[in-house]
């Protein structure tokens, strides 16, 4: 069932889950999930409301606990992690919660410089050097930075959050939903900021979400989740073929078809002029 | 006939309240309750344990603020209800003591009640109310914005953060409040007894000093650390219960209330058991 490439070498799995299975009670969220995912790879997890997205990002960042199976998170087994690998492990990877997840009472800068005033032995002008700078590569405006989370918009503080995440320059990037509730301009930014952080920075990232536009413009494989179990594993044009009724579910809605086109037309239009001036 | 069979039909297929069922499942729910709070107790020892063993990982800042907010700010109306509390008990005393021709021992009266029971009691209820909330509120706004989710995976510990702070204040503050809500309610107590029964101040803390033991304040004083855990430990173990919106923040706000009073005076009466036990 599993689609996961056997070629690939043990040391470039960055993430490896076997067998994960969750449960609630009587209320059974994932059951058997095999996952792999690629160092420097822009990885999707999509499915349903209700499918599990969410349960199983938090059980990759030890928020939670699965009823049975193995995770393996930068080669560290996350199952009885004792609490220094723990802090260890939060070092290496940066986490962006859907609702950015920043502390209100800190300003967007403090925010910025916490993980860095907590783990490191810089001095607080070189973290505030560091927080500035991380600010203005996710593109927040330099005014933003003294201001309270409170006082940013939407757009405002998914950018906030993203600085956060990448403060401590992880190996590792989750991130959820982190273009729900943008407008279609500030979703084209992070589209282009989610691209320019792997090809910089050769950061792995794992992401959440039902933005079918960054799909088709980031993603390298995508996930899809249904029924508590991993239906589907491939890039978005071939399970755009996808003969599973799970997942051609997700292609077969007006807006599915619509963000499909205009990729395919996006390509063909990016090719053609831009092609001649790249050589 | 299906006119009058249909309503009663509705009222079946609705969720009757089975006595039994309530019982249950609310018996299920504390003892879980119980079980987190446990756990929870355990965490924070935990922490403070490890904070103990590297001192430089104590976090002053928040303590300090803590104290300034949950002690010094709290002054104003936990002297003014001791001052009208040392008032209460003595007037009430003033109609019966004067019958007896006893007017002296209204110092007995105002400085055995106050020190040994009204001021640690009335402090830690205004805390409670005061301080306990803001602790659940603060801590379970937190949890719905995903601030202790991110704090964890940022790794760093919200009890080592948010909790330990907030304990520590209150431990040290409480004591300090509860000592300036004796001295406020025997003051009261002492404005009316000069005013009702015409013994003066002199008079009054002549017999205060003869009436009232070391062993009395100490008691009254000792009890308020214990109350502050109470205190801090509900608060703070009420709002990382918070689950979902702003709706549940509210609900466990009023729940850390309601139950940290509620253990404080528990606590205060196993207090009296036990000192009963040992006569003192």
């Amino acid at each position: 069932m599993t689609n996961t490439p056997t070629d690939i070498k043990v040391t470039d799995c960055v993430i490896e889950m076997r067998n994960v299975s969750t449960r609630f009670g009587n209320n059974i969220v994932h059951t058997d999930i095999n996952l792999t995912v690629n160092r420097a790879e822009i990885f999707a997890i999509i499915g349903g409301s209700g499918s599990g997205k969410s349960t199983l990002l938090r059980e990759m960042i030890l928020l939670q606990k699965p009823s049975a199976g193995t995770i393996k998170i930068l080669g560290v087994n996350l199952q009885d992690i004792n609490e220094d690998d723990a802090l260890a492990l939060c070092k290496r990877w940066g986490v962006m919660f859907q609702n950015g997840g920043l502390f209100g009472a800190l300003t967007v800068q403090e925010n910025v410089g916490l993980p860095l005033r907590e783990h490191s032995s810089l001095s607080e002008t070189e973290i505030d050097e560091i927080a500035v700078a991380k600010l203005a590569l996710t593109g927040l405006k330099p005014e933003a930075n003294q201001q309270y989370p409170s006082e940013l918009s939407g757009g405002m503080m998914k950018r906030a959050a993203l600085a956060r995440a990448i403060a401590l320059e992880p190996e590792l990037l989750f991130l959820d939903e982190p273009t729900a509730g943008l407008d279609p301009v500030s979703a084209a930014g992070v589209d282009e900021l989610v691209l320019q952080l792997r090809d910089q920075f050769g950061l792995t990232i794992v992401m959440i979400t039902h933005d079918l536009d960054l799909l088709w413009q980031v993603a390298d494989r995508v996930a899809v989740l249904a029924d508590g179990k991993v239906q589907a594993v491939d890039s978005m044009l071939n399970l755009s073929n996808s003969e599973n009724p799970a997942v051609k579910m997700f292609f077969d809605g007006p807006r599915a078809r619509f963000a499909q086109e205009q990729n395919a037309y996006k390509n063909n239009t990016q090719n053609a002029p831009s092609n001649p001036i790249s050589m | 006939m299906t006119a009058i069979s249909k309503p009663s039909k509705l009222a079946a297929s609705l969720p009757t309240p089975n006595l039994f069922k309530r019982v249950g499942k609310s018996t299920v729910d504390q003892i879980k309750q119980l079980l987190e709070a446990l756990s929870f107790i355990g965490e924070t020892a935990h922490a403070l344990v490890k904070s103990m063993m590297q001192p430089q990982r104590i976090r002053w800042r928040p303590i300090l603020f803590n104290i300034r907010t949950a002690g010094f700010d709290a002054m104003p109306i936990v002297g003014l209800l001791s001052f009208l509390l040392g008032i209460v008990v003595a007037y009430q005393g003033a109609g019966q003591l004067r019958q007896y021709g006893a007017n002296i021992f209204v110092a007995d009266l105002v400085g055995l009640s106050m020190l040994r029971e009204f001021a640690p009691l009335m402090t830690a209820i205004i805390i409670a109310g005061r301080s306990g909330s803001a602790y659940a509120a603060q801590i379970g706004t937190m949890a719905v914005t995903e601030e202790i989710d991110a704090m964890r995976t940022l790794g760093i510990s919200p009890q080592e953060l948010l909790v330990l702070p907030k304990v520590i204040a209150l431990f040290i503050a409480m004591p300090l409040l509860t000592v300036f809500a004796d001295a406020l309610g025997v003051f009261g107590g002492m404005l009316m007894a000069q005013q009702q029964l015409d013994v003066g101040f002199v008079e009054f803390l002549d017999r205060f000093v003869k009436a009232v033991s070391p062993t009395a304040f100490l008691i009254g004083v000792g009890k308020a650390p214990i109350f502050a855990l109470i205190i801090a430990m509900v608060g703070c173990f009420q709002g990382f219960r918070t689950r979902g919106g702003a709706d549940s923040v509210g609900r466990q706000t009023t729940r850390s209330v309601v139950q940290s009073i509620f253990l404080v005076i528990v606590a205060d009466a196993l207090f009296s058991v036990a000192f009963s036990m040992l006569d003192l």
